[in-house]
């Protein structure tokens, strides 16, 4: 039996297919069989991120309208033989996307991998209905910024009352917070909210912390997912999620920044 | 000249002085966001659960309450609780100082 995990937030622009992407790249190299799924049918950008655009043929859309096997729709990933991609469609309809389709369709890869990562897309609208109807785990993705901290809270309170687990009376989606685009400074000298902020409002498992990273842009731009960049800070940070969630460890980093150029020179702190 | 420098010293310092003062300020503005979100996440998390139709409810009883006594739109709140079996809404509405009328 997989174990299926939505990357959510509401907020677009906030990082969920960067860790998408990420996660789900961490997850195959540890050893474990993994396929990661974009729900954004009509503006699909997974399949860029993890740098496979030229090998989509066929799409989920056609997964559940039956013009298409599972298997044909999976694309194996360059880097990695145990991680598998099922893109959304670029054409159809929103509406396309239905319950039972996406549930037979979870249902199937359930008997081939072992994570099912579900890239939702942003809003509340279908496609995010049910990028999160069926997860187990939840990874909510966070930027340090009101709008997004709103949003996510919204989504929880979506994932407590509109997943099946809720509908069943099962036990409840676990909710897991992965906090984005991080600068230790600007937190220091009170422009940013903190993670204890963020999470006095949320107060969510912490994941870990990424920081605000060139290496983001610079890994989607060849599209190779962040984590394989392994001397960057935002790679090394999701290594760290992933080992987490696995249950491993690993303290935390990334919170309070490095020392500054300046207090290198004049000491203190 | 020497004393230009020392005015235009003491004017930068005093800049900077007053600048730092704004920013050690209590109300950062990282605090201001974070007690912005805390009032609004918390009277969300409130209305999230309610049924669609409260909102037009009040609004309707609201209207017939201003038929016969002059009471402003924010003088009633209306509440909905949910316990195990029974459902309470509750209606708090003030009303205007009669003996001053």
């Amino acid at each position: 039996m997989a174990r299926i995990i939505v990357v959510t937030s509401g907020k677009g622009g906030v990082g969920k297919t960067t860790t998408s992407a990420a996660i789900s790249m961490g997850l195959a190299k540890k050893g474990h069989k993994t396929v990661v799924i974009d729900f954004d049918v009509g503006l699909r950008n997974l399949d860029l991120i993890m740098g496979c655009e030229r090998r989509v043929v066929y799409d989920i859309i056609n997964v559940i309208n039956g013009e298409a096997s599972i298997n044909q729709a999976l694309i194996k990933d360059k880097n990695c033989n145990l991680l598998s991609i099922l893109p959304a469609s670029q054409t159809r309809n929103k509406d396309a996307l239905t319950q039972e389709g996406v549930g037979k369709i979870l249902e199937e890869l359930s008997k081939d991998f072992k994570y099912i990562v579900c890239d939702s897309p942003a809003g509340i609208e279908q496609g995010a209905h049910l990028a999160m109807y069926f997860a187990d785990d939840a990874f909510i993705v966070t930027n340090p910024e009101v709008s997004s901290v709103r949003d996510s809270d919204r989504i929880l309170g979506l994932l407590s009352s509109k997943s099946q687990r809720a509908e069943k009376n099962d036990e409840p989606i676990k909710e897991y917070l992965i906090l984005t685009r991080y600068a230790p400074e600007r937190v220091k000298s009170g422009e940013m909210l903190s993670l204890d902020d963020v999470q006095d409002i949320l107060s969510l498992d912490l994941l870990g912390v990424i920081p605000e990273s060139k290496s983001v842009l610079t890994a989607s731009n060849s599209g190779n997912p962040v984590i394989l960049d392994e001397k960057s800070d935002a790679g090394q940070a999701y290594s760290d999620i992933v080992a987490r969630y696995l249950g491993e460890t690993r303290p935390h980093r990334f919170i309070d920044g490095k020392k500054g150029l300046f207090r290198k020179l004049f000491g203190g702190g | 000249m020497g004393r230009k420098g020392c005015l235009g010293s003491y004017l930068g310092a005093g800049d900077m002085s007053l600048l730092d003062y704004f920013r050690s300020s209590k109300t950062s503005s990282a605090s201001l966001a974070k007690e912005r979100l805390q009032i609004l996440v918390a009277y969300e998390r409130s209305s999230v659960n309610q049924p669609p139709y409260l909102p037009q409810l009040q609004q309707e009883i609201l209207l017939v309450i201003q038929k016969y006594v002059n009471v402003n739109c924010d003088a009633m709140t209306i509440k909905l609780e949910q316990s195990d079996n029974q459902e309470t809404l509750e209606l708090n509405i003030v009303l205007p100082d009669f003996r001053r009328v």
